[in-house]
């Protein structure tokens, strides 16, 4: 044998016996550990989740010994985090045993048959019965069954800075009562006072979800009834004036210059920016925003504000042109969920069972900022004293939408990104947008489609 | 030829090994580009033919991702790297010591550095508030917001900022094996600086030459990282390449189906570019 041809040889053999070896260190099948995946925020000073986790962890450790729990934390955007949590749920050999899942997303995962119904768990669980019925019904799939446990939720409305908007003339308990007045409100800022932005929307394709639900749904949500899906005739809605309407908002505020600059906008990060410098340094007047904000301006926050709760104002999100009831606001929130193919449910179970105690469930609404969505987290004075405005965002629940619980929808919310990115960056007007948007759907829901 | 069985007996190991780890999961791919999959949003994968591929070429966001590949690739490998790296290679020769050896050691550096880290190097260093346009306020020349303004020059930049070394040190090679004598024979003859480059230098590299084009083509054609970290293929569409499109629709918007699909077409035009090389490097002098 010629010794070039050894080189392949010991190369494959070496190859082999690497792969071989690889096979085995599969992690799936340890009965004592739980793995539990979740999303890290991307802002390395967010560690809210990261620390309320570390503490059920070492409670649960204590109460039951020799079991372990895994933490697996993914630090991304929420769109790469799906994802990734996706690709770890394909397999039996990656898939965690309890999984952090977007309410819009996950009737799409179930759909896929990523996760495992809880319903006979659930029955045997006293604590169920706390969870008010709409929280009930964000993780229940079509076919009846629940598959995630909700651990709170939100609303969104407009957050402003009380003092730029006194600088521009207007008042400091400002309540705009439709979309024009909003866009003279942010006219009269950039005339008054230069230097600051004056009105944030989110937008665009890398803010992902954040943008559709925050930026454009509420805009759109203001537009009518029903305006993206109808749930009577189990159609998504085309051609509609509405959703014309709200990418022409988004575009007047980009292209007027009433928000960020556009290249600021796109950004990935831009969600954290608006929370951790533009509202805190007085960079920004009016934001279209959750109503979590408040977590990143405590002791524990990324940026500490002590004076927020007197520096900002906050507004209900008006409909476009008054119409009743006047106020709009979206909720989402998310769930835990024990995925099909996790290796050791019985014991994921337990673990979720000890996040929702009574107090942990408590401890972490008020940590992560989250409207609660059971009645004796509702009640409790710790919560109720948690955040300013945690009232006026409770009060918000009332007028709120969630969106199409459908498995197609957050296909449906990335094409809205698309058609609101464009409009941002000026590449297409409002109608063109539109009407690449009806395109899409057309494919993605199948010609289950109906125009408006 | 007879065949003997026992010859092939030490090649059973590495064919084995190719047939499960390359054909396999090649094959697999294909296999996925002909149906629906998904990656959420629906449990049953069936077969659906060419659907994949025909609604890839009615989509104006493949169109668009093929030709920013193409000015992409055009752009950054074949003008960029491989001028860049013949130059450097040929100027290096005449350098003195040091010079080389810095100007090597650079140049390898951006070569060594893993995609990720360059390119978040190079987005410090477009983006709006970054090295370069500090450096042009400083010379007062105006600024520019270049990954959002001219999106597809900033990430071809980043690639010929980061894969010129390969170019260079193949010519290096090349050019160390032109004999003297005949570039001296051709200065005795009178032949200037740029006519021996053209009647000498050149035809004698011509194979190395190829041989840069194809890998350099075929590694361009796939740069995804250095994209995705330093613009997303935004804004809009306006940098997303082939890889970029793949992406987003395989896993952002969930159809593997269709996102393969565009891998195998992906595949096609660096099997187009690579027979074009090939045919130039056979052409005999």
């Amino acid at each position: 044998m010629r010794p070039t041809a050894l080189a392949p040889l010991i190369l494959a053999t070496a190859l082999t016996a690497g792969s071989l070896a690889a096979c085995d260190s599969g992690s799936g099948g340890d009965r004592d550990t739980v793995k539990v995946a979740y999303n890290r925020s991307t802002d390395n000073k967010v560690r809210f989740k990261d620390d309320f986790l570390e503490s059920v962890k070492r409670q649960f450790e204590q109460d039951h010994p020799g079991k372990k729990i895994k933490l697996v934390p993914i630090q991304a955007p929420d769109n790469d985090y799906a994802t990734k949590a996706q690709q770890m749920m394909r397999s039996a050999k990656t898939a965690p045993d309890l999984v952090y899942e977007d309410t819009f997303r996950i009737n799409s995962d179930i759909k896929a048959g990523y996760l495992s119904p809880l319903d006979d768990r659930l029955a045997s669980w006293d604590s169920w019965s706390r969870f008010v019925p709409t929280a009930k019904a964000a993780a229940r799939a079509e076919d009846g069954k629940t598959y995630g446990v909700p651990d709170g939720t939100d609303t969104r409305g407009l957050w402003f800075n009380k003092q730029i908007l006194t600088r521009a003339g207007l008042p400091a308990d400002w309540q705009p009562r439709n979309w024009a007045d909003i866009l003279t409100a942010a006219r009269t800022i950039k005339a008054k006072v230069p230097g600051v932005i004056p009105l944030n929307v989110l937008t665009g394709k890398a803010v992902g979800e954040a943008a559709v639900m925050q930026g454009f749904e509420m805009l759109l949500y203001g537009t009518g009834e029903n305006p993206l899906y109808d749930p009577a005739a189990k159609k998504w809605i085309t051609g509609s004036q509405g959703f014309q309407d709200a990418l022409a908002f988004v575009r007047t505020v980009y292209g007027e210059k009433l928000g960020p600059d556009v290249s600021d906008a796109l950004d990935p990060n831009v969600n954290t920016r608006v929370a951790t410098e533009w509202l805190p340094e007085g960079k920004l007047a009016i934001a279209l925003d959750g109503s979590w904000l408040g977590q990143f301006w405590g002791p524990r926050g990324a940026k500490e504000w002590p004076q927020w709760p007197t520096a900002l104002g906050r507004a209900a999100m008006p409909t476009q042109d008054s119409r009743a009831p006047g106020r709009v606001s979206l909720s989402g929130g998310w769930t835990w969920a024990i995925p099909r193919k996790a290796g050791n449910p019985e014991l994921a179970w337990e673990f979720l069972k000890a996040m929702q105690t009574p107090a942990n469930a408590v401890r972490w609404d008020v940590a992560d900022a989250q409207i609660a969505v059971r009645d004796d987290v509702a009640k409790d004075p710790a919560y109720l004293k948690s955040m300013p405005g945690i009232d006026f965002f409770t009060g918000l629940v009332q007028y709120t939408h969630y969106r199409p619980a459908l498995p197609v929808y957050p296909q449906v919310s990335s094409a809205i990104g698309e058609a609101m990115e464009a409009v941002t960056t000026g590449d297409s007007s409002p109608r063109q947008a539109a009407r690449s948007y009806d395109e899409q759907l057309r494919t993605i829901a199948e010609g289950a489609v109906a125009a408006r | 030829m007879r065949a003997r069985p026992v010859r092939w007996l030490p090649l059973a190991p590495a064919t084995l090994l190719l047939l499960l780890f390359l054909a396999g999961p090649i094959g697999y791919c294909v296999w996925i580009s002909f149906t629906d999959m998904q990656l959420t949003g629906s449990s049953g994968t069936s077969f659906v033919g060419f659907a994949n591929f025909r609604r890839a070429f009615a989509d104006p966001g493949f169109r668009n991702a093929v030709w920013l590949t193409v000015v992409f690739t055009v752009l950054s490998s074949i003008v960029g790297q491989n001028t860049l790296g013949l130059a450097l290679a040929a100027l290096m020769r005449r350098a003195s010591r040091p010079v080389r050896t810095l100007t090597g050691t650079l140049v390898i550096a951006a070569w060594v550095l893993p995609e990720i880290v360059a390119a978040f190097l190079l987005y410090a260093f477009f983006r709006r508030e970054g090295t370069l346009n500090a450096i042009l306020h400083w010379l007062h020349l105006p600024t520019q917001n270049w990954l959002f303004g001219l999106p597809v020059l900033a990430v071809s930049f980043a690639n010929v900022w980061r894969g010129t070394a390969f170019s260079m040190l193949i010519y290096s090679a090349a050019l160390a094996e032109i004999p003297q004598e005949i570039t001296e024979a051709a200065e005795v003859d009178g032949a200037s600086g740029p006519r021996r480059l053209w009647h000498i230098t050149l035809p004698m590299i011509r194979r190395s030459i190829g041989t840069n084009l194809m890998l350099n083509t075929l590694q361009t054609l796939s740069v995804f990282g250095l994209i995705w970290a330093m613009t997303r293929g935004g804004p809009g569409r306006r940098s997303q390449t082939l890889p970029v499109f793949m992406y987003d629709q395989a896993f952002l918007k969930s159809l593997l189906g269709y996102g393969t699909a565009v891998a195998l077409l992906l595949l096609l035009v660096g099997a187009l570019f690579s027979v074009v090389y090939l045919r130039l490097m056979r052409v005999e002098v």
